[in-house]
């Protein structure tokens, strides 16, 4: 079926559309469902799209999502759109934009870092380059890189 | 001028203006800023920059109050750094800062509404010594611009290495030659922004004789997590008479100090060797530097 629904429609809950191939699982991580939490929840993989050629979507009955979550998700699928549905109709569509800054999400990779050795001092990343993603630590300046920060989401 | 956290937080014109006052403080001019209080709060050994940040202060007839090692403090306690910068805050009316970790002197900014001045943070950066470095420079060829700089040693790790390559965007530089083996060669972190030009290489010897200035760092075994890469890199470079011979007789060697086998002590009595003088530089332009932060007038 090249353009039809492989699942259902939802009645109320989350679209995440246009994320990145493969990535569909880092989503749930970030979204912390493992599956027993009693929503439904639809996963496609690898489906034909005309923007990204390939693309994962993630539906989710009954679930909205945080703003931490939004920000993380646009650093792990930067493509994402997030549609709000309700009574079968997107209400809202978000295209997130990976934010400025990333306050208290991530952790340094450097160990000598302030932000890993003081219990007060929580970590803040800026958005050096969005494509490809690079975040500087504002405190040590410790580059992180799209497959840094997949790799701590996914830890 | 407020918080020195990094040599970037420094104009041209702040330079300058620190030189020029520096100048005048060798000339004799007496400069004050009694009834204030500097704590010198050093979490982490160091003899040049704590005796000399405490001689400055003392001069300008401040008080001085602080510690040089974290024993007998409440950081031995356990207390964290955002408390103990708490109460220096309440204490002076101003606080510098050498510190193990990487980025503390920016948290301790973000925590005390007086000055921080950072001494040393981590493998950051350390922007006093670049005051120091760049002063040198100036007072020995009267300018820094379209001087041909080589940096060598451990490029990776020595903070000194990151703020004098960011207080040198202020100025002109013909050219930066940074010389050390790969696996020290310099963060890209810090390459990034840089507004001259630069050009990596292993061997002093290809350019020795194009060189003004030519600044030697130590290789830090107290930087590497892993002994074995220590033990692989840390004889790489020796200053001996075989390269001084090489330089122009006008040229000159700096140092951070302390070294310790990277130059010969045959170089010293060579009229390249500055390190010491670069050392003596220090009250001055740290009495400038606190003068200036201080606000007297």
């Amino acid at each position: 079926m090249k353009n039809g629904l492989i699942v259902s429609k939802l009645k109320n809950g989350t679209v995440i559309d246009h994320i990145p191939a493969g990535r569909a699982l880092a989503v749930l991580k970030v979204l912390g469902i493992k599956g027993n939490e009693g929503n439904r929840v639809a996963l496609v993989m690898n489906v034909e799209s005309k923007k990204m050629q390939r693309k994962d979507i993630v539906k989710i009955d009954g679930r909205s999502i945080t703003e931490k979550e939004a920000q993380l998700i646009t650093l792990i699928a930067p493509t994402a759109t997030i549609n709000i549905v309700k009574d079968y109709e997107v209400i809202e569509k978000r295209k997130l934009d990976i934010p400025e800054k990333v306050e208290g999400l991530l952790k340094c990779p450097n160990p000598s870092c302030i932000t890993n050795n003081d219990i007060e001092a929580k970590s803040r990343f800026i958005k050096e380059s969005k494509s490809p993603l690079i975040l500087k630590c504002d405190y040590c300046e410790t580059y992180i890189t799209e497959e840094d920060v997949l790799r701590q989401i996914l830890s | 001028m407020r918080d020195i956290i990094s040599a970037l937080d420094l104009s041209r014109e702040d330079f300058l203006s620190l030189f020029h006052l520096s100048d005048e403080i060798l000339k004799g001019k007496k400069i004050e800023v009694k009834d204030k209080i500097i704590s010198v709060a050093f979490f982490e050994p160091s003899t040049r920059t704590a005796l000399s940040f405490t001689t400055a202060g003392e001069k300008l007839g401040a008080k001085i109050i602080g510690f040089s090692s974290t024993e007998g403090t409440s950081v031995a306690k356990g207390e964290n750094l955002a408390d103990t910068i708490r109460m220096l805050e309440n204490y002076s009316d101003c606080i510098i800062i050498r510190h193990k970790f990487d980025g503390a002197a920016k948290f301790a900014s973000e925590i005390s509404d007086k000055p921080i001045i950072n001494a040393g943070d981590g493998k950051h950066e350390h922007p006093t010594q670049t005051l120091i470095d760049l002063y040198t420079v100036y007072k020995t060829f009267g300018e820094i611009d379209n001087l041909t700089f080589g940096i060598l040693g451990d490029l990776r790790y020595a903070r000194t290495v990151n703020s004098l390559l960011r207080g040198l965007t202020r100025f002109k530089p013909k050219i930066v030659y940074l010389i050390s083996p790969p696996t020290l060669s310099a963060r890209k972190e810090i390459l990034k922004d840089l507004n001259y030009e630069i050009k990596e290489l292993n061997n002093p010897y290809d350019i020795i004789s194009d060189l003004d200035v030519l600044y030697i760092t130590r290789i830090q075994k107290e930087r590497f997590a892993d002994e074995m890469e220590y033990e692989k890199v840390k004889e790489s470079y020796k200053i001996d008479e075989n390269l001084v011979n090489k330089m122009k007789k006008e040229s000159i060697i700096l140092h951070p100090l302390p070294r310790v086998n990277e130059i010969d002590r045959k170089i010293d009595s060579t009229p390249q060797a500055k390190y010491f003088y670069q050392a003596s530089l220090a009250v001055p332009i740290r009495m400038a530097l606190l003068y200036s932060v201080l606000g007297e007038q």
